[in-house]
Order: structure tokens, then sequence, then C-alpha cells
């Protein structure tokens, strides 16, 4: 499986090169890539489906217990199917559908990218290669949201999705360092058997907002599904793969991949079905209005995912059962729809819902996807779609609590969904033939067996359902609850109430679409306050976070170097010297009062050159005085046997006042001397400074410490490092590393320096 | 402010510096010295030839660009880092030859990785040198 994924960051590398020499035809040759990996996957389908599960492990980092550990199990086999497969119809769609846009071959790069990190997601077992996957996934939805990055719009829509999913990210990778310290390890599959050390530890609430913080995020739950509509700036078929049919669901397939060993407990199954439940209606609400064929699909999405969560919030078998099955159909209708909306946008040039109609002679083709996934998604006998929200109402009919008033939410919503799809798939073909800015046309064949596979497929998995469906609903269901259903998938269920429901769904919903115009009217006069939108309070957050980074940037960086280094000395002050009077006894301390006479010496040669440093009224004499200080240490160096530090603190001093001496003469003379309160306020720093590295090297000085390194470094020295200079032998060899390190940041300094003095800004960035 | 004297004794100084320079990178492993305070002894010969001559003719002597040095120094400490990777070893295990040359020594990695902080440390020294010298164009 590792191998499958390197292939596919390979392929999606090379993609942008392929592009350009087979410009015509790339959309075929994409597509064979997301269709090779549905078929290898797709080839261990039996071996799965009878109730193994492939585990694969290659070490990446294993002394952290990080490794690149993936599983193949019902719930991961199912994505990665959806992931592939959908991800052939749109790799092949894109191929005609992107021929116009600049940059084709970038956009072969990020999907591709994409769809890659989704499968390592939905594999691994290791939490760490798990969140790297993830962020990849928000990563690449960035870029691909932001594909039309000349439009302000884009560009925000893409920023937004960024920051929230990415927020969520790093919440969730909080949680699961959490979970790995109750567990012991990052194996996901290693959580298990620990469900009730788990659940009782004190860790578990914070793990459990931690994690659903994350999975919120990234499946556009309430109050966080405001990014989702705002992605339909991204080009078409970026929406029907990320933000319909894959990567919105990452969250929810986190949820059903950790319940069964951190779920099962009121805060978890409460909180995942409220969130699902309110998204579910909100979302249905707020389709309403809209009028764009995206926004619509997006609206109807966001209700699909808040669906999918209460049902895993309700948790029962069969509530399970009708997640999975409602995923899958989802899945395949949603993709439909949006490469459908895509088609009409491309070959309209509107995709604004009432400018379209009456398209049916025109589009027969992309007429008959439409109806198909329009029906599946309605819940029309006999494709999938019915099956799937049959069985959500029997999942709800099951729980305890406030059962009809669930129900009661979820018919209406369906009822809403189901108005949309008429909005969507129906009405652009039926009725009178509107005019369209473009003189519409059937898309090209690329652009057809997409939609048409998914929607067949969608058929068959309803006429069929035992063999579609039911052998990987039962290993799904292990992997979720831990325990084999034995449930069966039917079409039909007889004459009941459930079904009555389905019908009094889908008459509402008609009867939605044909008082549109009077409710829209209607809900017009209603405005929302502000605050009750939660998209108001990101754009808040958001502002004030930049206001505030402005603010601080002012006063901490305000160009002065002189405060620049206040700020260091302070902050490293009060941190430090907090540390050292709370930690060490100070008062313990004593001063070796024993003098010889050249320290005398020295000791009074610096106190009186740093008395001139600061008296002087000239830079150079303050310079030269400065240099005298800096050799005096270096003698004191010698004194105390530390020839190597002396010399290198000689070859420093005299560079230093070579430095300060090519400066000098380019600066002004001095002009005005600080004012008394500067002064005072200098003298205060600087005296602190002072007495606070004179405590810390009595303080380091006062004990022998207890280290074996300085006997280590003396006798390895030799034998070893095969030299006598045990100073050198540490710089050059045993820590070496640290080094390279700092030579590193020394020649980005260098090069800082020569950015400063060389940078001299045009006209007119001045 | 041009000098006779100076500009004369620093064409002999230069040199001498540079030698002494070396000797101190040589000397490091077993005496005080190593590449940081050679490559600090060399930048300073230069620094002394640039206050006598002027940065043109500074950078005529020394042929390279400075950043080129220190990149020199950068590669070489990678490159010694890596030698042990390929003998199959952790990265940066010490890698001696078994032989002692004359005047070099011991030849190895970690004198190599040194070899690598001389030229860095000369590179950086003058790139700034020269930079604050330089006249504004």
């Amino acid at each position: 499986m590792l191998n499958l994924i390197l292939i596919g960051f390979v392929a999606s590398l090379l993609a942008p090169f392929i592009y350009k020499k087979t410009r015509n035809y790339f959309g075929w040759i994409a597509a064979s890539f997301p269709l090779y990996m549905f078929i290898s996957f797709f080839l261990k389908y039996n071996e799965i489906a009878s109730g193994s599960v492939i585990k694969e492990a290659t070490e990446w980092i294993p002394s952290l217990d990080i490794n690149f550990s993936f599983l193949l199990d019902g719930l991961s086999l199912t994505f990665v199917l959806i992931i592939t497969l959908i991800g052939t119809a749109v790799f092949l769609y894109a191929g005609s559908y992107m021929k116009d846009y600049e940059h084709t071959g970038r956009f072969y790069l990020y999907i591709g990218v994409f769809m890659t990190s989704m499968i390592g997601l939905v594999l691994s077992d290791n939490m760490i290669t798990l969140f790297v996957f993830w962020e990849l996934t928000s990563i690449s939805s960035y870029l691909l949201i932001g594909f039309d990055h000349h439009k302000e719009s884009s560009r925000k829509s893409a920023l937004q999705a960024l920051l929230v999913t990415g927020g969520g990210g790093l919440t969730l990778m909080a949680g699961l360092i959490l979970l790995s310290q109750i567990s012991g390890s990052f194996e996901i599959s290693a959580l298990y058997d620990m469900h009730d050390t788990i659940v009782g530890s004190n860790l578990y609430p914070g793990i459990v907002i931690l994690v659903l913080l994350g999975a919120f995020t990234k499946s556009a739950q309430f109050p966080f599904h405001f990014w989702l509509p705002n992605a339909m700036e991204a080009p078409t078929p970026v929406s029907a793969y990320l933000h319909s049919a894959t990567m919105v669901k990452a969250g929810i397939y986190l949820i059903a991949r950790l319940n069964h060993a951190i779920g099962g407990t009121e805060l978890w199954q409460d909180t995942i079905l409220v969130a699902g439940t309110i998204t579910m209606f909100i979302a249905a609400l707020l389709a309403f209005k809209q009028t764009d064929l995206k926004k619509l699909l997006a609206y109807s999405t966001l209700s699909v995912l808040g669906t999918l969560t209460m049902l895993l919030g309700i948790g029962s078998n069969l509530a399970i059962k009708a997640f999975f099955i409602f995923l899958v159909a989802h899945s395949l209708y949603k993709g439909t729809l949006f490469l459908v909306a895509g088609t009409l946008d491309h070959e309209t040039g509107t995709r604004n819902v009432s400018m379209l109609g009456g398209l049916k002679k025109y589009l027969p083709v992309t007429m008959t996807a439409a109806l198909l996934a329009s029906f599946s998604m309605m819940g029309i006998i006999p494709l999938v779609g019915f099956i799937g929200k049959e069985t959500v109402y029997s999942a709800i009919l099951e729980v305890d609590y406030f059962r009809f008033f669930l129900l009661a939410l979820a018919v209406i919503s369906n009822a809403f969904v189901v108005m949309v799809t008429i909005l969507v798939g129906l009405k652009p073909f039926f009725g009178q033939l509107l005019p369209t800015p473009k003189s519409p046309h059937e898309a090209p064949v690329k652009m057809l067996i997409g939609p048409i596979a998914l929607a067949s497929f969608g058929l068959l998995s309803g006429l069929f359902p035992n063999v579609f469906i039911q052998k990987l609903l039962d290993q799904s269901t292990i992997s979720i609850l831990a325990e084999e259903l034995g449930i069966t998938v039917k079409l039909w269920h007889g004459f009941n109430f459930v079904l009555l429901l389905s019908f009094v769904t889908l008459l509402s919903g008609i009867g939605l679409y044909y008082f549109r115009k009077q409710i829209v009217q209607a809900l017009d006069n209603i405005s929302l306050s502000n605050f009750l939108k939660p998209s108001f309070w990101y754009e808040r957050i958001l502002n004030g976070t930049l206001s505030f980074a402005k603010a601080q940037t002012k006063i901490l960086q305000n160009g002065y170097l002189r405060y620049y280094i206040i700020f260091i000395i302070l902050t490293t002050l009060c941190l430090a010297g907090y540390t050292l009077f709370r930690i060490s006894g100070i008062s313990s301390l004593e001063i070796n009062t024993e003098l010889t006479i050249y320290e005398l010496i020295i000791g009074i040669i610096i106190i009186a050159s740093t008395i001139l440093v600061i008296t002087s009224d000239s830079r150079l004499k303050a310079i030269v005085a400065l240099g005298v200080v800096g050799f005096a240490m270096g003698i004191i160096f010698i004194l105390y046997s530390a020839p190597d530090l002396a010399l290198t603190t000689f070859a420093i001093e005299t560079l230093t006042v070579i430095l300060f001496v090519l400066v000098l003469y380019k600066l002004p003379k001095y002009l005005k001397f600080s004012k008394p309160g500067s002064k005072i306020r200098d003298a205060i720093i600087s005296g602190s400074v002072g007495i606070f590295m004179m405590l810390v090297v009595l303080l380091v000085t006062a004990g022998e410490m207890q280290s074996d390194l300085k006997k280590y470094f003396a006798e390895a020295s030799l034998p070893e490092g095969k030299g006598r200079n045990i100073v050198n032998v540490i710089l050059v060899d045993f820590r070496a590393i640290d080094t390279l390190g700092e030579i590193t940041v020394l020649a980005v300094a260098a090069i800082g320096v020569y950015a400063l003095l060389k940078l001299r800004l045009k006209e007119e960035d001045q | 402010m041009f000098s006779v004297i100076l500009s004369t004794a620093s064409r002999y100084l230069l040199p001498l510096m540079l030698i002494f320079s070396f000797f101190l990178l040589l000397r490091g492993h077993n005496e005080p010295g190593g590449g940081f305070v050679g490559g600090l002894v060399a930048a300073a010969a230069y620094a002394l030839y640039l206050i006598a001559n002027g940065v043109d003719e500074a950078k005529k002597l020394l042929k390279a660009e400075p950043i080129q040095l220190m990149a020199l120094g950068l590669l070489l400490a990678v490159i010694s880092a890596f030698i042990s990777v390929i003998n199959g070893q952790d990265f940066m295990t010490g890698v001696w030859a078994k032989n002692e040359f004359p005047v070099i020594g011991k030849v190895g990695t970690p004198p190599l990785f040194d070899l690598g902080v001389y030229f860095l440390v000369l590179g950086i020294v003058l790139k700034i040198v020269f930079s604050l010298a330089e006249e504004d164009k």
C-alpha cells in the first residue's frame, strides 16, 4: 500500500510535464491512474469481504513509534473505492473541463496529490501518519479552491477553508497525542482493546473535544459549515471530488474509525448527534434561497454530511447501516450532480438555475445522468438513495429520546433536499427553453462517461444491493462497532410507516418547489442578526488577529534596534530571572573573595574601560574602549586556562573593531545624547542584566556539576575522536550536528546582513 | 588615507597570516586552534589588506566571491557528514584514513568538517566586511 501511495505522489509530480506533451488526450492518461488504483484495491475486495484485515507497516521513525502502517478493512476499503472510483470519473471529466484554463498541468498535480493523500488518510493505521495525510488534504484543497488565484474571492475562500480545516487539524493532532499518552502507542489498531481505559481516563473529555473539533471542521459541521459553500469558488471537478465526495467525508471517516475505541459514551454520542442534527437542518434551510447550481449542491451536501454525523451519533446497529448506505449513495449521486452542474455551466455559460430550462433536447446524455442521480438523491425507488433514506428513517425511529422531534427535522431537511434536487437536476432540462449566454450543446464524451458511470452505479447498487453493498457493509460495521450485525440490505420492505415517510418527504419537496417563489419572498423580509452567523465570528476573529498582529508589530518591531534589544533582554530577564529565584537558593551563594594580582589588574582595566565606553563623547573612543574590555576578557580566559576561547575572543575582538571602523565613517557625528530619562532606564536595564548574568555564573560554578560528560569527553576524545583538543573534537565530531546547524545559521545571518545593507527600495516602493 | 607603509606591510602580512590561519586550522585537532578561529584569522588578513589597499584590490586578490566561499564551506561540512552514510554507517560518524600524512596529520571526516567551518567563517566575515566597505552605488 505504501508503494501505491508513493507511486501516487510521483505520478502527481510528473503530471505537469506529461500534460505539456499530451494536452489533448491527457484526460484519458490521468484517469487511468485512479482507475489503476481502483482496480488494485478492488482485487482485494473478496479477501476483505470474507472478513480478513490486511495490515502493512514500514518503519519511518520507529524510535517515536511513527510508522507508515496501513490497515485495509471494510471501512477503509469502502472509502478507498469511493475515492478512486469518483477520482476516475473526475480526472477524465477534468480533461475536457479544464482545457481552457491556464496551468492545467498544475491542476492535475494538486488533485493527484489530494487523491493520494486522501487514500493515505483512510488507510493509515498510525495517528501521526494519518495526521500528515489529513493536513496534506487540507493543503491540496487550499491550492485547488484558490486555483483561480487571480480572483480575490477565490483566494479568500481558499484561505478560509485552510484556516478552518487547518485549525481543526491542529486540535486533532493535540487530541491524538493525548490519546497516545493513554494507549502508549500511535497505532490506531492498538486502541481497540483499550476502550475502557481510555473512556475512564481524566483526559477523555479533552480528547473527545479536540478530536471532534478536527472532525467537525473538516466535515463542515455546524458551526464550522460556512467554509464549504465558499469553497465552491473552486473549478467544478474539484467541488465534485473534494467538497462533496471525499475530503469533507474525512471528518466523518475519522469519527467512524475511532468510534469503537473512544465512542459509546454520552459525551461522544450526544455531541455528534447534536452537531449533526443542527447541520442537517440549518444547511437544508440555507439551501432554500440559493440560485447558483453549485451553492445549492453545496448546502445539500452539508445537510447530508449532517445526516451522516447524526447517524454516527445515534450509533445503533441500524444507524450504522444507514450511515454506510447513505454514504455510498451520496458519493455516487452528488458526484454525478456536481459534474452535471459543471457541464451545464460549461455548455450554456451560466450556473444560475433561474436562467436554465428546457435543455433536454440539447443535452440528452447529461440529462440521463442527471435524472438517475436526482431520483437517487430524492430517494425514489429503485435507486440506492431510496434504500439510504428508508434506513435513515428506520434508524431514527429506534432512538429512545426525542424520536419524533428528530424524525420531523429529518423529514423537513430531506424535503428541502428534494426541492434542491428538482431545481438542480430536473428544472434545467424540462419546461420552457430559456435563452443562455452560450448556445447549448451536448458535452464532449470525456465529460459524459464519468457522470453516466457514477449514476449507473447508483442504479445498480439500488437494484442489487446484496451484490454491491452487503459484503462491505458487514465488514465496515465491524470496523465501526466491533461487532458483526448480519443485517441484510433489501430494496423493498413492503408498505410500512417508513415508506409513508418517504412519500411525505417527496410530496413536501415538490410542494416546496412549487411555492418556492412565495416562500423566498417571505424569507427576504426576515434578516438574521449577524451575531447568529458563524461566518461573522470567523471574520471577526480573523480581522482581530490581523489588527492585533499589526499593533504588536508596531510596538515590538518598530524599526529601532535599541528597542528590539531591550525587548529581547527584558524577556530573557523576566523568564530566566523568575526561574532563577524560584528554583535556586540565591542566598546560599558564596562569593570567592580570593584574588590574584593579575585578576585584580584585569578587573580594574575592565571597569575603567567600561566607564569610558558609557561616558565617551565620540564613537571611536567608545569602540576602542569596548575592544579593551574584550581583550581583557580574553586574558581572563587565558588565566583560567581556556586557550581556545581566548584565541577566538581575540580574533573576534579584532574583527569587531575593524567592522566598527568600517561602519563608523558612514555615520553622522553624535548630534544628541540620550535624555536623562532614557539614560536612567538604560542604566536600570543593563544593570539588572549584569547582576543577573553574575548570579547565573555564580550559580553555575557554585557546585561541582554531577555530570559524566566531562569525564566521558576527556577519555573518549583521543581514542574515538582522534584528537587531543577536547573542545575541538566536541565541535567537529561529537557534537558536529550542532555545529552544522550553527554554521548554517551563520551563513543565513550573513546573507541577512548583506540584504539589510544592500537593499535599496525602488522609488515607487518607498 | 592611503599609507605606503601599511600597504607594503599588508602585502607581506597577508600570506603570513594566511599560513598562520591554516596552521591554526590544522593543529586544531590536538592543540588550541580550529576551523573557526582559523577562518577568523584568515578573514582578518584580508580585512587588513582591505584597509590598506581598498575594497576593490581586496576583492581582486580574493578572486572568489565570499558567498561562494560560504557555499563551499557548507558543502564540505555536509559532504563530510554524508561520507559515513555512503559507508553504511550512521549519519555523521567519523571516518578516518588508516595512515597519517605528513604536515596534515590524520585525515578523516572531522578535519574535513573543520575545513568547511574554516571556509564558511572566512566567507561570512568577508561578505560582511566587503558589504560594509563598498561604496554605495
